[in-house]
């Protein structure tokens, strides 16, 4: 490896890093199309910033180009209060309108402006290691790693500073209130860090990948975990890991960088979204599946109960009464049997003792305790699953 | 070439009434299924949609080698429909929430696209250049088949609209209303789907994948403004649709180096700020204005209310008083006091006022309004 | 009895999330009675009357309107929604709103013509809200969307009305306005059902009334059924119908 592909990479990393922590949040609080509006709204930032600095990495631009992300986060916020649109229309129309006057400036002063519509979208990460900061004659790295790195660090010390604040504004905005906590002021610290991280990360990076690495990580961390701190350092994992992998499928593929970690990211948000083991799809339909056959028995369970006349628990009537088709009905009543819950006696079925004594503790279960799970419960009832 | 010249050409030269028409059929139609976009809170799933097709038109590209636009929308439906069908499946099987899946599928799509599409343009056979007009819009590249195909979908939208009218108007207002009136929503909700989703697919050359979901949302959020009638609010959201078409190509068919797409979503972003501020009904200027003269008013009865109750103390209702007793009053002003006499609630001579019968009436209504606001 | 039966639910058990929110529900409503259905909040009271409705598919257990499937029957019934489960904000006017109750019986495609349009206005004028037709829906107060909401149902000139929560957040005059309409279709032989909050106006304003907490606690007349030992069972405190009043 040269020095300029590991500095590539390293660029890579903190650029995911930096993005997956103020992500994490913006996913927790549903806010992940904020990230897609900041990153297409800094556009016109950046390009007068870069007329005022003739610099991309000049903190100046970096700032104002924040400022017009934290703009847009205000309008959005004004329009919504006005009443006039839907809260999501009001996203749609701010930032592509920001984002046209962006694309328009660089057009119209192409000659001037060092920037293309690809550069924009993608950025030019492989570019990035020949522009060096100079301290005092001496070549300290390339600018970009300084910039991102510094935004790094101190999204890192705001982080550890404030982590006890954000958590409690996460997911209990009242309760951070009458604690004192301002979840304004949390709200509005978030935008500005998810802002200048958009700007620190966009030259190099470009919008979407931005906006992928701001959300992808998170989401994927947030179908494996609960735990806050947890799905943090998960998300910067699955960051890291995507950058390097994407990289290398660059190097390999003689493609974008950008595109590459994008769709690094894709393909491991595909295989988290399929596989996870809770709450990936194979596993959901897998438990969906139980369930649907175990509720079916807890109907049929209590439709015994409630029903001490003969006509009512006949096995005919399962089909006729209850509305299901013979298959369903069958396999309820398989499992049931499997179960010792039922007896049959000349067609006719019967509780058993434990059969009673589950259906009663299972409504009782479910009125006073509703949003509990009934898994408990089956578990020590159950011998075989559905 | 300017844009005055520009329009004196479009009624004679080919290329310019074709473009022309184009990107005004293209308005009308974003306008229209905008209008339900917006209805239905679907907002920012244009974009997701939009921002999925580009794989598609890629791959499509990769796969055919084909200019032929026709091909390429059809990867572009293709892939915004499977974008479509994974936003759904990622809100209803797991615990992430919608705006989480639209991000996700609309970068990751995206990001996908770009790098098939750098691919693309390092390939040695040169024709490929044309795929950079998906990502901002070029009208300039309309021919006439895509006008057509343009003008198909405008018409289907309308024939249906026109069919299910009803039906559409119920079911955005209220869903399950609709299910008990026997009606199948699945079906209607399907069908608009789809609709949003094609009128998206042929903008796609025109405006390109990052803005389209603005030219759906823009006209619409506009037209809304100015009336409270689904059919005017369709109409207008088609008028200003084809508008933002029509000036925004001829904007940047006249001048180099500019993308259709930014110029159009900036003249719907014009209808937006002008509807959002000077339409009668709900915009922000006319409502500033009834909130001053509704407190100027509440200030002059205030006002009122305090003369009529000096005024009650008097066998005489229209014995004069001295202004100064006012002063323990602190909503008064000469103003006050002059707005009123314009009215005629009041007399003033000098430093005396008198109350007139008409202000003592109005005082007493005030009064028993006052009364019945307690109850 | 001998009297119609209007509503028959029969075993019916509906599950959210393969979580059972009613569990096998039997439950008859005889034609011409005016009743309550009375719970905890998440008992599965709007549940149960989306299940009547067919909006909601049931697990298991079926309903039947006047002896048929809902599909053959919806003519036969009018829905109340609850007021929060629309957007007030859609660019609609009220005598438009009210039109909507005709769109049942038209069927698919047909438009709404004068005959409609006649009807919507009577409706409009027994609720009390002619003056207001033309008013787009944002513009009206709760209790007046609460009565656009019930002329809406009265359109459909049904023999069922079923109501989610039509008292919520409206003032006093509507709520006497909303329960002298609904006493009076009582009289023309019209049955009504209402999910009802609250406890304290349910002998005042109805003659039947279904106890419900996931499972059916009670169902019968008013004066047979509303006692305290019901309301325990329902309400899981110890709730005595003399503190109600």
């Amino acid at each position: 490896m040269t020095s300029a592909q590991i500095e590539i990479q390293l660029i890579a990393c903190i650029v995911a890093i930096a993005c997956a922590i103020p992500g994490t949040f913006l996913v927790l609080r549903k806010m992940a199309m904020i990230s897609d509006a900041i990153s297409h709204s800094i556009l016109p930032g950046i390009v007068i910033g870069f007329f005022l600095t003739e610099d991309l990495n000049s903190p100046w631009l970096i700032l104002l180009a924040a400022l017009s992300g934290i703009i847009t986060v205000v309008m959005v916020e004004y329009i919504q209060k006005t009443g006039l649109v839907k809260e999501d229309t009001a996203i749609g129309l701010v930032f592509p309108a920001l984002f046209s006057i962006g694309v328009i400036l660089i057009a119209k002063n192409a000659g001037d402006v060092h920037l293309d519509v690809d550069a924009v979208l993608l950025g030019e990460l492989a570019f990035a290691p020949f522009d060096r900061l100079l301290i005092g004659g001496t070549d300290v790295g390339p600018k970009s790693l300084w910039v991102i790195g510094t935004i790094l660090l101190l999204t890192l010390g705001l982080l550890i500073a404030f982590f006890k604040e954000l958590k409690i504004s996460t997911f209990d905005k009242q309760l951070a209130a009458t604690l004192g906590f301002s979840p304004v002021l949390m709200h509005y610290g978030l935008m500005s860090i998810a802002s200048v991280t958009t700007v620190g990360a966009f030259d190099a990076v470009g919008a979407i990948l931005v906006v992928a690495l701001m959300i992808a990580p998170p989401a994927m961390a947030y179908l494996l975990i609960k735990d806050l701190k947890k799905m943090l350092v998960l998300a910067c994992i699955f960051g890291v890991i995507a950058a390097l992998a994407g990289y290398w499928m660059a190097h390999w593929l003689d493609a974008s960088i950008a595109g590459s970690i994008t769709t690094v990211l894709g393909m491991l948000f595909l295989a988290v979204y399929l596989f996870a083991p809770n709450s990936g799809l194979i596993s959901v339909l897998h438990r969906q599946k139980r369930q649907k056959i175990e509720v079916h028995l807890l109907t049929f369970l209590l439709h015994l109960q409630n029903h001490r006349e003969k006509s009512e628990r006949h096995i005919n009537h399962l089909n006729e009464h209850i509305n299901w088709h013979k298959v369903r009905a069958t396999s309820v009543v398989n499992l049931a049997l499997k179960n010792n819950m039922i007896t049959i006696d000349d067609h006719i079925i019967s509780l058993t003792e434990k059969g009673k004594i589950f259906t009663t503790e299972a409504i009782n279960y479910i009125i006073t305790n509703k949003s509990a799970a009934i898994e408990d419960m089956k578990e020590r009832f159950f011998l075989f699953r559905g | 070439m300017s844009v005055q010249e520009y329009f004196s050409l479009v009624f004679t030269d080919y290329t310019l009434r074709t473009i022309t028409l184009g990107t005004a059929i293209l308005g009308i139609v974003c306008g229209m299924l905008g209008s339900f976009a917006v209805l239905r809170k679907q907002s920012l799933l244009g974009d997701a949609i939009s921002h999925a097709a580009l794989p598609g038109i890629v791959i499509a590209f990769l796969i055919t080698g084909a200019k032929n636009s026709n091909t390429l929308l059809v990867g572009a439906l293709i892939s915004g429909l499977i974008g479509t069908f994974w936003i759904k499946g990622i809100i209803t099987k797991t615990h992430l929430k919608s705006d989480t899946a639209l991000g996700l599928i609309l970068s990751l799509f995206f990001g996908f696209g770009m790098l098939l599409l750098t691919f693309v343009q390092k390939m040695p056979n040169a024709q490929q250049a044309g795929l950079d007009k998906y990502l901002f819009g070029q009208a300039a590249t309309l021919v006439e088949s895509d006008v057509w195909l343009m003008g198909g979908v405008m018409l289907i939208a309308l024939v249906v609209l026109v069919v299910f009218w009803k039906e559409f108007k119920l079911q955005h207002f209220d869903a399950d209303y609709t299910k008990s009136l026997g009606f199948n929503t699945r079906f209607l909700d399907v069908v608009m789907t789809a609709l949003i989703v094609l009128s998206i697919v042929i903008g796609l050359q025109t405006v390109g994948v990052v803005l389209m979901s603005a030219m759906l949302l823009a006209p619409a959020a506009a037209a809304r403004q100015w009336t409270n009638n689904l059919a005017v609010m369709i109409f207008l959201a088609a008028v200003f649709g084809a508008f933002s078409g029509i000036f925004g190509t001829a904007i940047s068919a006249t001048s180099n180096n500019l993308s259709t797409g930014p110029v159009i979503v900036l003249i719907a972003a014009f209808f937006v700020v002008i509807s959002f501020i000077f339409s009668p009904g709900r915009g922000l200027l006319f409502k500033q204005i009834r909130h001053w003269k509704n407190r100027n008013d509440l200030q002059l009865h205030k006002t009122l209310y305090f003369m009529y109750e000096i005024a009650k103390t008097h066998q005489d209702i229209s014995h004069p008083h001295a202004v100064k007793i006012l002063n323990n009053f602190q909503g008064y002003t000469k103003n006050s006091l002059k707005s009123l006499a314009d009215r005629e609630y009041i007399t003033v001579d000098g430093a005396m006022w008198s109350l007139t019968p008409k202000g003592y009436e109005k005082a007493i209504n005030l009064y028993n309004q006052q009364d019945n606001l307690n109850d | 009895m001998k009297e119609k039966i209007a509503i028959k639910v029969d075993d019916l058990t509906v599950a959210y999330n393969f979580k059972p929110v009613l569990w096998d529900i039997d439950l008859s409503v005889p034609e011409g009675v005016l009743m309550a259905i009375v719970g905890p909040n998440g008992a599965g009271k709007s549940t149960l009357i989306k299940a009547m409705l067919d909006i909601i598919k049931p697990i298991a257990g079926s309903v039947e309107i006047f002896g048929k499937p809902y599909k053959k029957q919806y003519k036969e019934v009018a829905y109340v929604p609850q007021k929060g489960s629309v957007d007030w904000d859609f660019p609609t006017t009220a005598l438009d709103v009210v039109m909507m109750g005709t769109y049942g019986s038209l069927g698919w495609i047909k438009r709404p013509g004068r005959q409609q349009k006649k009807e919507a206005l009577e409706a409009l004028e027994k609720v009390g809200m002619l003056e207001f037709r033309s008013r787009q829906i944002s513009q009206l107060s709760g209790g007046q969307q609460q009565r656009i909401f019930l002329a809406r149902a009265l359109v459909q000139k049904a023999s069922i009305y079923i109501m989610d929560e039509p008292f919520q957040g409206v003032d006093a005059t509507t709520e006497k306005a909303i329960i002298n309409i609904l006493k009076e279709l009582r009289k023309e032989g019209k049955t009504v059902v209402v999910v009802h909050h609250d406890l304290q106006t349910v002998p005042e304003y109805f003659d039947w009334v279904t106890f419900l907490n996931v499972k059916k606690i009670a169902t019968g007349s008013v004066k047979d059924i509303f006692n305290d030992d019901n309301l325990t069972k329902t309400y899981g405190i110890n709730y005595k119908v003399s503190v109600l009043q």
